[in-house]
């Protein structure tokens, strides 16, 4: 189990050989890679992206987040790496692992936590674009799409 | 109080963190909100609308009517925007 926030670059093939050697009890590991995009709607590109979060407080979420995921399926194990600071377009921004018996916890708990990293996770992006730079707006699909796991 | 801003917040409070003296009695961060808004300008326009002002108290996610004291971390952030 972990959760980093970094500036730095993650390797995805070692993060890979490293969870998939956690124990043979797993059978299905997914993985999740974020990426910066370039395109916007209509013709406005993107040049560099910054992420900014609040330290001490992203850390507990995440592991909060990672939890519920824990509460809700039977997992092996859990990787969850953002980062922050200045990034470019096709740049890595976060990892998220899970490992199981079988795929589809893994599959389903993958979901679960990006969705939940969207909407719960203090980070926050500016963009700069052609037509200057401006922090990102939060997305309502987002919030349908992590609202969809709440149990009723 | 320790009070933080995040985000678009913290550019237009052109500030990431302050010290505020939080009057005695039973606050919340209503009352601290209120006291920031006094100020006027950008304090009264940013922190005007509760539904668009995230709010946390000691680093867990708070309300309008969260109790403050004046050994509390705040902090005020806009919907967060990450992954």
């Amino acid at each position: 189990m972990a959760c980093r926030v970094q500036q730095a670059d993650f390797d995805v093939d070692r993060e890979l050989q490293a969870f998939c050697g956690g124990g043979t009890q797993t059978g299905a590991v997914v993985s999740f890679v974020g990426l910066v995009r370039d395109q916007l709607e209509g013709d406005d590109r993107i040049h560099a992206l910054s992420l900014e979060h609040y330290p001490g407080m992203t850390e507990r979420v995440l592991a909060n987040i990672e939890r519920q995921a824990r509460e809700r399926w039977d997992l092996e194990d859990v990787l969850i790496v953002h980062r922050v600071g200045c990034l470019q377009p096709g740049d890595r921004i976060v990892l998220v692992m899970t490992g199981s018996a079988h795929r589809g916890e893994a599959f389903a708990a993958c979901e679960f936590l990006m969705d939940h990293l969207k909407t719960k996770a203090p980070f926050w992006k500016k963009e700069d674009t052609d037509s200057g730079s401006h922090w990102v707006e939060a997305a309502s699909s987002d919030d349908q799409a992590v609202n969809r796991w709440q149990r009723s | 109080m320790k009070v933080l801003y995040f985000g678009k917040f913290r550019e237009q409070m052109k500030r990431a963190e302050e010290s505020v003296d939080l009057p005695q009695g039973d606050q919340t961060v209503a009352s601290l909100v209120r006291l920031l808004r006094a100020r006027g300008g950008d304090w009264s326009e940013v922190l005007s609308d509760s539904g668009t002002v995230l709010v946390a108290v000691n680093q867990r996610m708070g309300a309008w009517e969260t109790p403050v004291t004046d050994s509390d971390e705040v902090a005020f952030f806009p919907p967060v925007t990450g992954g």
